[in-house]
């Protein structure tokens, strides 16, 4: 069924081994799995699982100590800092639970960013493409807002939205949801359901196992292995699940 | 990133935090201010010693007593009576380089006329000194050679001492008598005012003579202090002091290889000294004030490294979206290069300011346009250079631990 798809993550028995004074901390111990073009993969497991490990290397951040890692086929494990930090550059778009936006900056600044460190980029692309994702995201309307004149649910959108401004090749959340309450958790999901119709492949990170119905697969860790790894053949729709919340309350 | 986003990203960060990026760039302003001002100072004290000197003629050659007193060696007093009034009369008669000549002796002392008095320096010379010395009468005449030869009690005053003398520096004082050390002098001539000298010195406060009567009736001593010779021309005179070399040599019976018990100096000779005199004391002003550009780099780096640690966070975002180390450690040179240049501006604009105001309290003040490039050029580098450990730190760091850091 996968085999015309375009294979954008693999990793080949991937081990990350940390050196705690005289202890090894064995973070992840052989992980392999492929992931496809237009996937949402939700990776869930208990706290010190491996989850964050992983995602670091999935976002070239840090690199194996054994094991291949192929992003959109190009080896990641060999490559120089400076080299990881071009891809990353062109092929990732991180979303980080605490949103990280420049402070004081306003929100179309915050998603150029990526786009500074692409010389392929002049002011005005840039402008445009942050403009692009901002509306993608529902945000058009406010693109001069600053950082901390918006609620959490708006910093995520523009976290997602600087996420989406370089045309990634796979787009990966930590947590995107966990500072967020549960009508704004959502909300985000229902854009990230969004974004996933639209072909983009989706890498999210969560403790919350409620969260693996709405995503088409779900890979479990444990103990820095895999222990399952699912598709999920009946994907759940958020935004119906939204319209079910009972409405706010005023009190 | 491009050179304008550095730019951007720099100012935007220096806006978010002005009060302390002004308070670490007080430093550079002061230290550079301070340069200029000092640069200011000496470049206008040496052009205006050197207009000074000129206006005391410029083909003035001095002939003095005693050894050339490099190195300070103490002489004997013997050595300082070795100028005659014979040495006077030979080169007067055989020099053919000289315009003009004239001894001199000094005496210092109180003058007074009826009850007021005051201290001043008598200079013993011939008529000729007034040329010499680019002296000129307002008033009167001068003594003659016959008042020479009879050790006239006469004598010409600068303006200062008709002032203290007569109560005003324009009180008609010409045929009074005044009293110098008990001997009465009438006066016959006033001088024409020649105001302060670059040290301070109040050059009317002078009383000229005839050397005799100087030498007999007041100092009583048979030597002369000084000689003073002015050359046919200022391009002659290195070979008019070789004459009066030759001159002195022969009277004092001074043989090839010895040294001389004289010592000759042009006004040339005395500008050149001067001026690097002034360059010495300039440029030890200026490492002071640089000094201050050092600690105030300092202080840079500090704001620096401190500006590192806390936008941690924002360093691990930035190179998570791409951000290579060499594109942090330029966002933070360019910080730091923009911080010193801005006080750098401020501080020449200080430091010309500052320069003004001390010339027009009297001090003799010049900006040279190259300290301000100097200065700007300091700048620069010491942004770079106080920079560059900052940005090295931020460059190095861990993305995963930095995006962490709270
Ligand atoms: N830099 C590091 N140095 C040493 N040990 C580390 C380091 N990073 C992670 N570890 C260890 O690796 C293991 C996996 O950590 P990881 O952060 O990936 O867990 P996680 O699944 O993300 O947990 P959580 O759900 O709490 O975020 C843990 O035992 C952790 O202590
Ligand atoms: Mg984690």
């Amino acid at each position: 069924m996968k085999d015309n798809k375009r294979v954008v993550i693999e990793l080949q028995d991937v081990r990350r081994n940390f050196k705690v004074g005289s202890e090894v901390v064995h973070a992840l111990r052989g992980i392999s799995f492929k992931i496809y073009e237009g996937e949402f993969v939700t990776i869930m497991g208990t706290s010190g699982s491996g989850k964050s490990t992983l995602l670091n290397q999935l976002g070239c951040l840090d690199t194996p100590t054994s094991g291949e890692y192929y992003l959109d086929g190009t080896p990641v494990r060999k490559m120089k800092r400076s080299e990881r930090a071009v891809l990353r550059n062109r092929k990732i778009g991180f979303v980080f639970q605490n949103y990280n936006l420049l402070p004081k900056t306003t929100a179309v600044e915050n998603v150029e960013l990526p786009l500074m460190y692409n010389t392929k980029y002049n002011a005005k692309q840039r402008r445009e493409a942050a403009v692009k994702a901002l509306q993608a995201v529902g945000l058009g309307e406010r693109l001069e807002h600053k950082s901390n004149q918006m609620s959490g649910g708006q910093m995520q959108r523009v976290a997602i939205a600087r996420a989406l401004v370089n045309d990634p090749a796979v787009i990966l959340a930590d947590e995107a949801t966990g500072n967020l309450d549960t009508r704004t958790s959502f909300e985000m999901l229902v854009l990230f359901q969004r974004l996933h119709k639209e072909g983009r492949t989706i890498i999210f990170v969560t403790h919350n196992p409620e969260i693996a119905q709405y995503s088409s697969r779900n890979i479990m860790l444990r103990d820095g292995k895999i222990r399952e790894d699912q598709i999920n053949e009946n994907i759940q729709s958020a935004a119906e699940a939204l319209a079910a919340l009972p409405a706010p309350q005023d009190d | 990133m491009s050179f304008a986003n550095l730019i951007r990203v720099a100012i935007m960060a220096i806006l978010n935090n002005k009060i302390r990026t002004l308070l670490s760039m007080l430093g550079i302003i002061i230290g550079v201010a301070a340069v200029i001002i000092m640069m200011s100072i000496g470049q206008g004290s040496k052009m205006s010693i050197r207009q000074e000197l000129s206006k005391m003629g410029t083909n003035l050659i001095i002939i003095r007593p005693g050894a050339d007193m490099h190195g300070g060696v103490r002489q004997d007093p013997s050595a300082m009576q070795t100028l005659k009034v014979a040495d006077y009369e030979s080169i007067k008669n055989e020099a053919k380089l000289i315009r003009n000549v004239s001894p001199e002796v000094t005496s210092s002392g109180q003058v007074i006329y009826g009850a007021n008095n005051t201290t001043t320096t008598v200079y013993g010379e011939t008529p000729e000194y007034l040329d010499v010395k680019l002296w000129t009468l307002e008033d009167g005449d001068c003594f003659t050679p016959e008042d020479i030869k009879k050790s006239a009690k006469v004598c010409l005053v600068g303006r200062t001492i008709v002032e203290e003398l007569f109560g005003d520096k324009n009180a008609d004082c010409i045929g009074k008598t005044i009293r110098f050390k008990s001997i009465p002098l009438r006066i016959i001539g006033v001088l024409k005012s020649k105001g302060f000298n670059n040290w301070g010195m109040d050059q009317d406060n002078v009383i000229i003579a005839p050397y005799t009567t100087v030498m007999k009736r007041i100092a009583a001593q048979n030597y002369l202090s000084t000689i003073n010779v002015s050359a046919l021309s200022e391009e002659q005179s290195d070979a008019c002091i070789d004459e009066l070399k030759t001159i002195l040599s022969r009277n004092h019976k001074i043989k090839e290889g010895m040294p001389e018990d004289f010592t000759i100096r042009s006004q040339q000779e005395m500008m050149e000294t001067m001026s690097t005199t002034m360059d010495t004391i300039t440029i030890i002003l200026v490492v002071a004030a640089a000094f201050s550009l050092l600690v105030a780099g300092i202080g840079i780096m500090n704001i620096m490294l401190v500006s590192v640690t806390e936008r941690t966070k924002e360093i691990g975002l930035r190179m998570s979206v791409g951000a290579r180390g060499r594109d942090i450690s330029r966002q933070f040179l360019v910080e730091a290069i923009m911080i010193s240049l801005t006080g750098g501006l401020l501080g020449v604009i200080v430091g010309i300011g500052g320069a003004t105001a001390a010339s027009s309290m009297g001090l003799p003040c010049s900006v040279p346009l190259w300290s301000v490039v100097l200065s700007f050029t300091v700048c620069a580098l010491i942004g770079l250079i106080f920079g560059f450990i900052p940005a090295r730190k931020a460059a190095r760091m861990d993305p995963i631990e930095a995006i962490r850091y709270e």
